[in-house]
């Protein structure tokens, strides 16, 4: 039955001098659902997206993509084998226009862009498909501004814009709605929602709307370790989960 | 190329084609030679994020693999220019390997540190002859026929080899893989997140530049038909630095601006001494505190228009 788990890891640790950020988690996310982490802040949710694509190195523990060990491989080599991190804070490049943006991911699709004699030009072909990306976040009029000038919230689409140029088998989005307006939530979200409809979606989110509207299955996290698990219900219902939320409070 | 590039580049081939009616034309040479380093030199940092502090290791290196290649084995000076820029592409490649995956002060650290060792060596080894340096490099029949003794067919190869190698770095910037590099530039985790091996694009980068670099010092050392310890020293790393800066670091024609006006100042502050240092160093704090664009870079600004 593992076939059905796109990701697996087993024990995960990761230690930062003697204090511990992820404890001994296990964590299995079905192929095709849409799977939340959430948890206060300073749970470990970031650092376990860091682990899960090598941009840190576990202390202990196993993580299988697609039943394969991918322990070990490094964050470039990952991204390769579809699964693709955003960032909690907005990535985009910012002197690039939207359009360049988009078009890096589609380039390396494209293979290694090591063509250093060649003209921009070649890489016009690639335009369409780009477009085609940014009209579906709802950028078509900021095509060629730069990201650095944009809203934040339309710099969190064009991110996602970018994540799905490389048509990830699974996508991990880190608070994608943080510090949005109301009405960029709601693009978001329906945004993940249609992305979600071939692929695998691990997000780390606060908005707990979001969340209900969106996750199959939820995994909350506290001081690095699992502490509940399943659907919104049976998870907003756990006495727990209430408790460690109201405890701390999250953000 | 924009039209602003395209007009700027019109008036630089006119400019060096002209210039030589009321300037020395060795003094044009050194500062095209000086160019093309600044020029690959703001293609590491202009365009890949890349602070070396170690330039001049392959300006120096190709100046003395092309005057020991002229001058003891009787190389044509196009295949001594051949080698000397290919001496450089090789100590790029080792010294990229070792420095590559460095970050920020550290990459600098550990590029000046190697250029210190390859000092160190060249100031041994009997080959260079010290603080003598190689010198009476013939220059020789470039393809056999011209006779680059002769004042203007120096004059006129150091030009094509600038121009080239201009337009080549123009082109490196404006390719697929300058576009990856810029988006490394930009945000590096991103690119490494979108499934780019960062570090091999920037090693590719740092050879290009240690490539062009030596191009630069192997035309150079044919034109005052001289390598010496010079061009190995710190100094000239530093100079580099400042060049770019001045020019605008990251545009298209700053570093020839810069160099321009670096090799200038030098020129016509010589009889000053030691005092050109100071000078340039007061020069270095004022373009930091008042155009940080560097000129080319505010020109660019003013115009709206990429330069
Ligand atoms: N690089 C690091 N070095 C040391 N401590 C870290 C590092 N990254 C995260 N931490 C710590 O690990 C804990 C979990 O952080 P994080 O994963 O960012 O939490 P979350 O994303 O759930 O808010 C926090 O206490 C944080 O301070
Ligand atoms: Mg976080």
């Amino acid at each position: 039955m593992s076939d059905d788990f796109i990701l697996e890891t087993r024990g995960l640790t990761k230690e930062f001098k003697g204090f511990v950020a992820v404890q001994n988690m296990s964590l299995k996310v079905q192929r095709g659902s849409i799977h939340a982490l959430i948890g206060p802040n300073g749970a470990g949710k970031t650092t376990c997206f860091n682990l899960l694509t090598h941009f840190l190195e576990p202390t202990r523990g196993q993580i299988l993509y697609n039943g394969r060990e991918i322990t070990g491989s490094n964050p470039a080599n990952i991204a390769r084998l579809g699964l693709v991190r955003s960032f909690q804070i907005s990535a985009v490049f910012p002197h690039l226009s939207v359009l360049e943006n988009v078009r890096i991911a589609l380039q390396r699709k494209r293979g290694a862009s090591f063509d250093f004699w060649r003209a921009l030009r070649v890489l016009d072909g690639l335009n369409q498909q780009a477009r085609e990306l940014i009209n579906a976040v709802g950028l078509a009029e900021y095509e060629n501004t730069a990201a650095v000038e944009l809203p934040y919230g339309r710099k969190r689409a064009l991110e996602i814009a970018t994540t799905l140029a490389l048509d990830p088998e699974m996508m991990l989005l880190d608070e994608p709605t943080a510090g949005m307006a109301h009405q960029d939530v709601e693009r978001i979200s329906a945004l993940i929602k249609k992305a979600a409809h071939n692929r695998t979606v691990l997000m780390v989110e606060h908005n707990l709307s979001v969340v209900e509207h969106l996750s199959d299955r939820i995994t909350v996290l506290q001081r690095g370790e699992i502490l509940a698990e399943g659907d919104y219900k049976s998870v907003s219902a756990n006495p727990e989960v209430i408790q460690a939320y109201l405890g701390s409070g999250h953000g | 190329m924009p039209r602003s590039q395209k007009i700027a580049l019109g008036v630089m081939f006119a400019f060096f084609l002209a210039a030589p009616l009321a300037v020395y034309p060795v003094f044009l040479m050194k500062a095209m030679c000086f160019a093309l380093f600044a020029c690959a030199f703001n293609l590491l940092i202009g365009f890949g994020g890349l602070l070396s502090f170690g330039h001049a290791m392959f300006l120096g290196t190709a100046g003395y693999a092309t005057a020991h290649a002229a001058k003891v084995w009787g190389f044509a000076p196009e295949f001594a220019i051949l080698f000397g820029t290919a001496a450089a592409a090789l100590l790029g490649l080792v010294t990229g390997l070792l420095a590559i995956r460095r970050q920020g002060i550290y990459f600098a650290m550990i590029t000046l540190a190697l250029a210190q060792m390859i000092y160190f060596y060249y100031l041994q080894a009997p080959f260079t002859y010290g603080e003598d340096g190689i010198q009476a490099v013939p220059r020789g029949m470039l393809f056999g026929v011209i006779d680059l003794a002769n004042i203007w067919a120096m004059y006129g190869t150091v030009m094509a080899v600038f121009f080239a190698g201009f337009l080549l770095i123009y082109r490196v910037i404006h390719s697929p893989f300058g576009q990856v590099l810029k988006a490394i530039r930009e945000n590096e985790q991103r690119a490494i997140s979108l499934g780019y091996d960062v570090t091999r694009y920037k090693l590719l980068a740092y050879l290009l530049s240690a490539t062009l670099a030596g191009l630069a010092g192997a035309t150079k050392a044919l034109v005052f038909q001289l390598a010496s310890l010079t061009d190995v020293h710190w100094s000239m790393s530093g100079e580099v630095v400042l060049m770019t800066l001045l020019g605008g670091l990251g545009t298209v024609f700053g570093p020839v601006v810069g160099a321009f006006i670096i090799i200038t100042m030098e020129n016509y502050l010589a009889q000053l001494g030691a005092w050109v240092t100071v000078v340039q160093g007061a020069i270095f704090v004022i373009c930091v505190l008042t155009f940080r664009r560097g000129v080319v870079g505010e020109l660019g600004n003013w115009l709206k228009k990429p330069l």
